[in-house]
């Protein structure tokens, strides 16, 4: 079970996370987590939505270069060692992680990591024979 | 010291009628011996007959770089290729460079224009030189050399890079004077600097400089770091190379050798003269020239001319430093850069139309400095930053292996260029020229 991530080309100006978080909250879509990756002049601002497909429409039109890419969300126990115990999972099974970033939000007693995987379906399959839970996109929505 | 006293201080009518003379000449000689000239000339009905005086020059078509381009790469000579001496190669805009063929008799001129170049600076028989243009296809280092054995200075043929190098040969060697780019000269002062060199041991009295154009700020400047005089030398290798023009001790304006290369400035958009101290683009016509003689080129460079004696005693015409370029061209390092050369690069990797613009600047160091901003596309955006960076070192590379000199590229966000009636404005020198 794969969501969808809408990430977004900046340039490392002054203003331009405003500019585009802005125009997701015009579009009336929410975000439910994000991260940056940079260099020193541009930026690549990653998105978990409410709304993927309206938030890259929104983006888009505004002229923002965005595109969408598939990622796993997985629960993870908030407890020391809690992401540790998935990470030696993904290692032992000679998984690729491209990067990862967490949720601020919870279920329950557990905290959500979004991985980006060079292979998400052999990674969804790893880690449900190795029963961590993975969200779908209405769980997402759910929060 | 002046060169050949005679011509340079020739009075006006005499000099009038060696130009009509020789430009008689050179239109027979092309007529006869250059595929190109004799097309042309016959497609527009013009005659040698129809030269009688230099005032007749007006009648003949001008000759443009793409001419050149599409003669490549011997059909414009005026001499069969055995006649030809040498050969030097300068970057073009797009596909073909720019060939230049010199006889023995063009080589012997431009030892001779350089050697009055290098008289007009300062330099007097017996004077050591360390030339450190680049010696090759470019015209720079030989040039610089043929003039200066003509002269009879003592030449140390550094050509251009090894700084350290440098350094130590004019410390051991004790040279009087230097010739290469102003931002060499700038960035050897910095290396000196670095590395502790005890400028109390520099010789250099007189620098000249050229391949780029050079600002008052930097001439300052190269004056301050080595204790010189320095001055500025122009040329191309269409022409002939350096030794086109070179400023007198005097620093007011470039002397023009006017009995060999005819110099017109014209209005860039009526193509007729304009008046003296105004600007307009430089046409020369290399009036003696053998092996690649050409008619009434279009330099594309900007200057103003001023035909007055100079209190040197020269009553050769001098023209002002490069004001402009009537085309995009810029010059980063000594080396000629089309935005269209850039533009190709990136067509070929994006396929579709990029949008892009370059930025020069000088370094804290004298270097240059140049930049490519292109526009991202959708097609090769990445969530990943290295991807992204991978993609800017393709472009970077592809553009290095087409310019010889290294570019920084920078993705921007689409619609950041701004733009004239469409199209991105392609240039920014941000260099005080």
């Amino acid at each position: 079970m794969k969501i969808i991530q809408v990430s977004v080309f900046l340039e490392n100006k002054k203003g331009r996370i405003h500019d585009a978080v802005h125009v997701l909250g015009a579009a009336n879509v929410n975000i439910k987590a994000l991260t940056i990756a940079e260099n020193e002049e541009f930026g690549v601002l990653r998105m978990v939505l409410d709304n993927p497909k309206d938030g890259v429409a929104a983006l888009k039109k505004a002229g923002f270069v965005a595109s969408i890419t598939d990622i796993v969300a997985v629960e993870v126990d908030d407890r020391p060692g809690g992401l540790a115990k998935v990470l030696k999972i993904l290692d032992e099974n000679n998984i690729n992680l491209e990067y990862m970033y967490a949720f601020v939000e919870k279920t329950a007693s557990n905290a959500i990591v979004v991985f980006r995987f060079d292979d998400a379906d052999k990674a969804i399959n790893v880690l449900t024979e190795n029963n961590i839970r993975i969200l779908g996109k209405k769980d997402i929505q759910a929060f | 010291m002046i060169f050949n006293e005679k011509i340079e201080c020739i009075n006006k009518e005499e000099l009038r009628q060696i130009q009509s003379k020789r430009l008689k000449e050179l239109a027979q000689r092309v007529c006869d011996n250059s595929l190109f000239y004799k097309k042309r000339f016959s497609d527009l009905g013009i005659t040698p007959k129809d030269i009688k005086s230099i005032d007749d020059i007006t009648k003949l078509p001008f000759t443009e770089k793409d001419n050149l381009r599409d003669n490549y790469p011997f059909n414009i000579f005026s001499q069969p290729l055995e006649d030809i001496r040498e050969i030097h190669v300068s970057s073009g805009t797009t596909g073909n460079p720019v060939v230049a063929g010199y006889s023995q008799e063009d080589l012997d001129l431009w030892a001779d224009v350089i050697a009055r170049s290098l008289c007009c600076a300062g330099a007097v028989p017996g004077d050591m030189i360390q030339v450190a243009y680049g010696y090759g296809l470019f015209t720079g280092g030989l040039g610089l050399h043929y003039g200066s054995l003509k002269l009879g200075l003592t030449v140390i043929p550094c050509s251009s890079g090894q700084t350290k190098r440098q350094l130590k040969i004019l410390k051991d060697f004790k040279p009087r004077i230097l010739a290469c780019t102003p931002s060499y000269a700038l960035y050897m002062a910095e290396i000196a600097k670095e590395s502790g060199f005890d400028f109390n041991d520099s010789s250099w009295e007189i620098g000249i400089f050229g391949a780029e154009p050079w600002s008052e700020a930097i001439r300052k400047e190269i004056e301050k770091a080595w204790g010189i005089s320095a001055l500025d030398i122009y040329g191309l290798s269409e022409i002939i190379g350096p030794g086109v023009a070179c400023e007198c001790h005097l620093k007011k304006g470039l002397h023009i050798p006017a009995d060999v290369f005819y110099p017109e400035v014209i209005d860039l958009k009526t193509s007729k003269p304009v008046l003296p101290g105004e600007s307009g683009e430089l046409v020369l016509t290399p009036i003696t020239k053998m092996g690649m003689p050409l008619i009434r080129y279009r330099t594309r460079d900007i200057v103003s001319i001023d035909y007055s004696r100079c209190e040197c005693g020269r009553t050769s015409p001098r023209i002002s430093k490069i004001l402009g370029r009537t085309d995009d061209m810029i010059i980063v390092r000594g080396i000629n850069v089309f935005p269209s050369q850039i533009e190709e690069v990136l067509l070929a990797i994006e396929g579709t139309q990029p949008h892009y613009q370059l930025i020069v600047e000088r370094e804290k160091n004298g270097l240059d400095k140049l930049e490519v901003l292109v526009e991202l596309k959708d097609s090769f955006f990445s969530d990943e930053v290295k991807s992204l960076q991978h993609f800017e070192n393709r472009i970077s590379k592809e553009i290095e292996s087409v310019l010889s000199i290294g570019v920084k590229i920078r993705l921007v966000e689409p619609k950041t260029i701004e733009r004239s009636e469409g199209k991105s404005k392609r240039v920014i020198d941000k260099r005080n020229l």
